[in-house]
């Protein structure tokens, strides 16, 4: 019964909405209709206008009879009209289009979906008609075409390329798509030669060739771009596995191995392979030859492993290469090409890092007004389509069930208040914890790496004693996580504050670690810094006594002293390289050893275990292991820090670290796949994935800091290295351009960085950013009260409505009068906007409406009191407690028709 | 394979990649996926049947496979050689055989997914084309607004336009799964659909509309990343 009537209620509401819709136009329409199509153009063009612009369509189908006087002489210009007509078509559903998609309330509350894909329907099919008479009729006349159709065809062909850029992000089925694609397909071929005229219809013609060619090109390699993308599959069959947020390690691995091939290229093309191909051979001078104290050990394996003996001299270590200016035939800068590629690994990488943010908060717009929607998120979005297991299926319902639940709760009771005192000193005591955990594994690596300096000193050290920082490093990295995981167990914490708590303190672990280990090392270099003057003098004493001894015959020239007997300094560039490189090495060795025997042998262990033991292991104690995403990710990011510190001073780091990157994406796949299982409570991946990226910007800001200090203000070692001689490092870019360009372009750059130059293009930067910042602000804030207004009109709108749904429901005989005395009213009000000379137009129309509303038109000769509730419909009479409100979006209606102006 | 995409003409191809989100390879997998066993199965049979017995061959289709109907419209559609290619393309694939696939297999909302894209009036079967709207929607570079209205569609379970309790309480039930264990209590289903309406019903009429709905979900930072599927 009562659907019965709801139904009702709506299609006397869609009757009366559609009629009144049409009859403000449709006056307006036929007189403005030999005056200027385009303001009927225009009409139609504003939304809501649908039934109009039907009506007319249908009168347009059938206006010029036969034995009107006026045909020939409008042959012409009727052919034109249709053509626009058939545009104006184009261009209303092109609106309704994106109403659709964007759904303005009004037609969704208005009309119920199906109700409105059959006019849809029926429009492409009436569309067809005139379309195809209208090809013919100026197939006809193609030859003469004025400046005027030229204009419209060629704002017509625009139209349609613009849909066919548009189709595919339209919610049709494919066979409606695929008919307009070729319709307009044709439309376009047809009509895109005759726009041009003489010669520049055979260059138009070519110009658009090319652009076809273009689009078929850019298409090509789109897709054989798609086809490059590696491991595509199998992040896929991970995804599917274990949803996106595992999968999104996994592309982060994929996308900083791409990063690192792009500084390998860089690294090896300009600043290796030059110099193995044109520098100096090995052994050819001091920093190029191993030293006579270390020669017969140096092609051992352990000290190989070291990165001593001849991998340290070689092309891998910033200590090789040579100061020469220029190198090999091609007279290639060298020491520049170092700096500039040291500069511009640093470039290059925060770029992509900063445009990879960038692209993804494009996407999500509200970040502040996430809190709004948790009901709704959750249920809406929180399916993982890509979840193609069963497993992780179920895995996912108990999680999504878990946080509904969980979300519930929090809604009852979140003003519960549990003994908050105990809270609050468990809290203040795991942090107390947490940070002596902190202190301690600093001072550790401090007291390690002080200690491993007096072992360098000392002579035959055993192996442990060697890489006991290292060791050290990795073993903290490996057990303080879970250390703090468990006293985060005090807090009592939601998981998803403790999940970022704990993110933090890892974080804090990793960075206080590298920093006590890069100031640590920072000790060792200012005290090698220190002992070089006396290493420089006794270098020179040996070569003035080896060319000054006595007893040498002095008619021969002595033979040069053999490279590898001078005595030579430190280099402590090369050092910090092999710090590096080692705990590169380390770290690497210790993640693969960490899933071999946590994951891979535990998943053995519990599978096989499980059929002769006490209790069920693979429900029980040991279990499998989760995928650990979030260490996984911090893992990575601070090999990266650590690639990008190091990758000044060992060239050859980065060729590691894109080996070992491509070893992790097989062997982490493998391990996930094999010895993993879903995740019980997940992280989403998008969110995180800028949270990734926000803290690889800040490692390698803070990997940016120390390399940037040293190129800055140490000197650089007096005997190795591309800068040796040279007081500063960056001492090289002002040679370059003192001898290399010519003086006007030196003059240039010393007034470029005069810092009178400097200092108000930083304070402009400044201004430029607070312009920007506050121009963001007030756009948000118009943003949110625009919001606040739409939703202020909807509901008014909302309650007039409903209110009168009630009226119309319970005077339903008496809708068609309503609706009619609407038109009435809104053609009055058009009346009041249209000139007088168009009334006799608006007679005819009226005739031409009907029976249907020849009864509104009578009713149009009374006085202007349509306005007012007068001519209420007896049934709503009695009901004077709607009576007022009920007219009230009539008379919205007229008046916002009234204040249009008339065009 | 091979033999699958070229019988893809090149000017289809080329229009379905302008009408769809997906690349020439992700067409040519679809291709294969839904259509290519009957293709090559039904094309050898049907090959062989018309060269050794030279009989009609729409009458060997009485047996029941899963793949009944498309062998019996790809056989009917046989002798036109051109024709047949094209017309392949748009046989019936029954939604058990695209249920089965292993990308949709752990859906909740697999029915929903099938019905919502399905054109046959019948709704119970989709056509190659139905299948590559569907991927298109479901793949990566698909704007979200496109997502959005067939996630709205897919969620309206009574297809009536608006997601009304009947829906929303549906749908709790899709996402927390058959198991008694996970299945919330009748309380606990109002209060969250309460809740629920209380977000996002923005005009207060007790139902969620596509441009409620839409604007819940632009907030949203993970819709569009999974709402997904890769062939």
């Amino acid at each position: 019964m009562s659907h019965q009537v709801k139904g009702l209620k709506e299609e006397a509401r869609g009757g009366v909405k559609g009629r009144v819709r049409s009859g403000s136009p449709h006056t307006g329409d036929r007189l403005g209709r030999r005056s200027s199509s385009k303001r009927a153009l225009k009409a139609e063009g504003t939304p809501g206008r649908r039934g109009a612009q039907r009506s007319q369509k249908e009168r347009a189908g059938g206006s010029p009879s036969p034995g009107s006087p006026r045909r020939k002489q409008t042959g012409r210009r009727r052919h034109r009209e249709e053509l626009g007509e058939q545009e104006r078509g184009k261009a209303a559903c092109e609106g309704r289009r994106k109403r659709d998609e964007r759904a303005s309330f009004k037609e969704q509350t208005a009309a119920p979906k199906k109700e409105k894909e059959i006019p849809r329907k029926e429009k492409s099919k009436r569309q067809k008609k005139p379309r195809s008479s209208s090809l013919a009729s100026s197939a006809s006349g193609g030859e003469s075409l004025s400046e005027e159709e030229l204009a419209r065809i060629l704002e017509q062909v625009e139209e349609k390329k613009k849909l066919i850029a548009t189709m595919r992000s339209k919610p049709w089925p494919m066979a409606k798509k695929l008919t307009e694609l070729r319709e307009a397909q044709e439309f376009v071929e047809k009509y895109e030669g005759a726009l041009g005229k003489g010669k520049g219809k055979r260059l138009y013609a070519y110009k658009m060739l090319m652009a076809k060619k273009w689009v078929k090109f850019k298409r090509d390699f789109d897709n054989f771009k798609t086809q490059c993308i590696p491991w595509e599959m199998k992040i896929k069959d991970i995804e599917s596995h274990f949803g996106s947020s595992v999968a999104s390690y996994f592309i982060f691995l994929r996308w900083m191995y791409g990063v690192n091939l792009v500084l390998f290229g860089l690294i090896f093309g300009l600043v290796i392979i030059p110099e193995v191909l044109m520098g100096m051979p090995y052994g050819s001078i001091p920093r190029k030859t191993v030293p006579r104290a270390e020669e017969e050990k140096a092609m051992d394996f352990s000290v190989l492993w070291d990165f001593e003996g001849y991998v340290k001299y070689s092309a891998l270590f910033y200590g090789y290469y040579n100061n020469q200016r220029t190198i090999g035939w091609l007279r290639y800068r060298l020491p520049m090409a170092y700096f500039m590629v040291g500069v511009s690994v640093f470039g290059y990488s925060l770029i992509i890092v900063i445009r990879s943010m960038a692209s993804n908060t494009q996407g999500s717009t509200g970040e502040g007004e996430s809190d709004n929607f948790t009901f709704s998120f959750k249920m809406f979005t929180s399916w993982d389509y890509l979840i193609g297991n069963s497993e992780t299926a179920d895995n996912k319902y108990a999680s999504i069930t878990t946080s509904f639940k969980e979300s519930i709760v929090d809604e009852q009771e979140s003003n519960k208040e549990e003994n908050i005192h105990l809270t609050r000193f468990l809290r203040v005591l795991a942090n107390f914890l947490i940070i002596c955990c902190l202190c301690g594994s600093g001072y550790l690596i401090y007291f390690v790496v002080k200690r491993s300096q007096q072992f360098s000193k000392m002579q035959n050290v055993s192996w442990y004693e060697r890489n006991e920082v290292e060791i050290v490093m990795s073993l903290l990295g490996m057990f303080c996580p879970p250390l703090f995981e468990t006293i985060a167990a005090l807090e009592n914490y939601h998981p998803r504050t403790g999940l970022k708590w704990q993110l933090g303190r890892i974080f804090a672990l990793f960075l206080g670690n590298l920093y006590t280990f890069l100031l640590a090392l920072m000790d060792d270099v200012h005290l090698k810094l220190a002992n070089e003057e006396t290493i420089k003098n006794i270098t020179h004493w040996t070569l003035f006594n080896y060319y000054n001894s006595s007893g040498w015959n002095e008619s021969v020239p002595r033979p040069p002293l053999h490279p590898a007997d001078v005595p030579r300094g430190s280099c402590w560039e090369t050092a910090v390289g092999i710090e590096f490189m080692r705990l590169t090495v380390s770290d690497m060795l210790v993640t693969y050893i960490t899933i071999l025997l946590g994951d891979f042998l535990r998943a053995c262990f519990v599978r096989f275990m499980n059929y002769c033991w006490c209790w069920d292991l693979e429900a029980g104690f040991p279990s499998y292991a989760e995928f650990d995403i979030s260490g996984n990710v911090l893992g990575l990011i601070f090999n990266q820090g650590m690639i990008w510190m190091g990758s000044f001073y060992a060239p050859g780091l980065v060729g590691i670290n894109v080996l070992r990157l491509l070893t992790s994406m097989y062997f982490q796949c493998w391990a996930v796949m094999s010895s993993n299982v879903p995740h019980e409570r997940v992280f989403k991946a998008s969110r995180s994935n800028n949270f990734y990226m926000g803290l690889l910007l800040l490692v390698l800001f803070l990997s940016l800091l120390p390399v940037a200090y040293t190129i800055m203000s140490l000197p650089p070692s007096f005997d190795c290295g591309p800068f040796s001689g040279k007081n500063r490092m960056y001492d090289v870019l002002q040679e370059t351009i003192e001898n290399d360009f010519p003086t006007f372009l030196g003059k240039i750059f010393a007034f470029l960085a005069n810092p009178g130059l400097i200092i108000p293009a930083i304070l402009l930067m400044f201004l430029a950013i607070y312009y920007l910042n506050s121009v963001s602000k007030s756009l948000s804030r118009a943003n949110a009260q625009l919001r606040k207004k739409i939703q202020v009109l909807r509901e008014v709108e909302k309650s007039h409505k409903s209110v009168k749904g009630k009226a119309t429901a319970r005077d339903s005989e008496d809708t068609p009068k309503s609706s009619s005395k609407n038109a009435t009213q809104l053609q009055l009000t058009k009346e009041e906007t249209t000139p007088p000379s168009a009334s006799q137009s608006q007679a005819m129309d009226k005739k031409a409406q009907g029976p249907g509303t020849s009864n509104s038109a009578s009713r149009t000769t009374l006085p202007a009191s349509g306005h007012l509730p007068i001519s209420r419909p007896p049934g709503i009479g009695p009901d004077s407690g709607h009576a007022p409100s009920q007219t009230h979006p009539w008379r919205s209606a007229s008046g916002k028709s009234a204040q249009r102006p008339p065009h | 394979m091979g033999g699958s995409g070229s019988r893809l003409s090149k000017e289809l191809l080329a229009e379905y990649q302008d009408l769809t989100f997906l690349t020439k390879q992700e067409i040519l997998l679809s291709v294969y996926v839904v259509l290519a066993p009957h293709l090559v199965d039904d094309e050898q049979q049907a090959r062989s049947g018309n060269e050794h017995t030279g009989r009609p061959i729409a009458e060997n289709t009485d047996s029941s496979p899963l793949s009944t109907r498309a062998h019996r419209r790809f056989c009917e559609l046989l002798p036109q050689e051109q024709r047949s290619v094209e017309s392949s393309l748009r046989a019936q694939v029954p939604f058990e055989q695209i249920l089965s696939l292993p990308e949709l297999k752990a859906n909740p909302f697999k029915e929903r997914i099938c019905r919502v894209f399905s054109t046959s009036p019948a709704k119970d079967s989709l056509s190659f084309e139905d299948f590559l709207d569907l991927l298109s929607v479901f793949s990566d570079t698909a704007t979200p607004d496109i997502k959005s209205h067939y996630a709205f569609r897919i969620f309206d379970f009574d297809d009536d336009g608006t997601l009304n309790r009947e829906d929303l309480s549906r749908l709790v039930n899709c996402l927390t799964g058959e198991g008694e264990d996970t299945r919330l209590s009748a309380s606990e289903m109002k209060q969250l659909i309460d809740n629920i309406l209380e977000e996002s019903d923005i005009d207060r009429d007790g139902t969620i509309n596509l441009s409620e709905f839409q604007h819940v979900i632009s907030r949203s930072p993970d819709f569009a990343s999974s709402f997904k599927i890769v062939l």
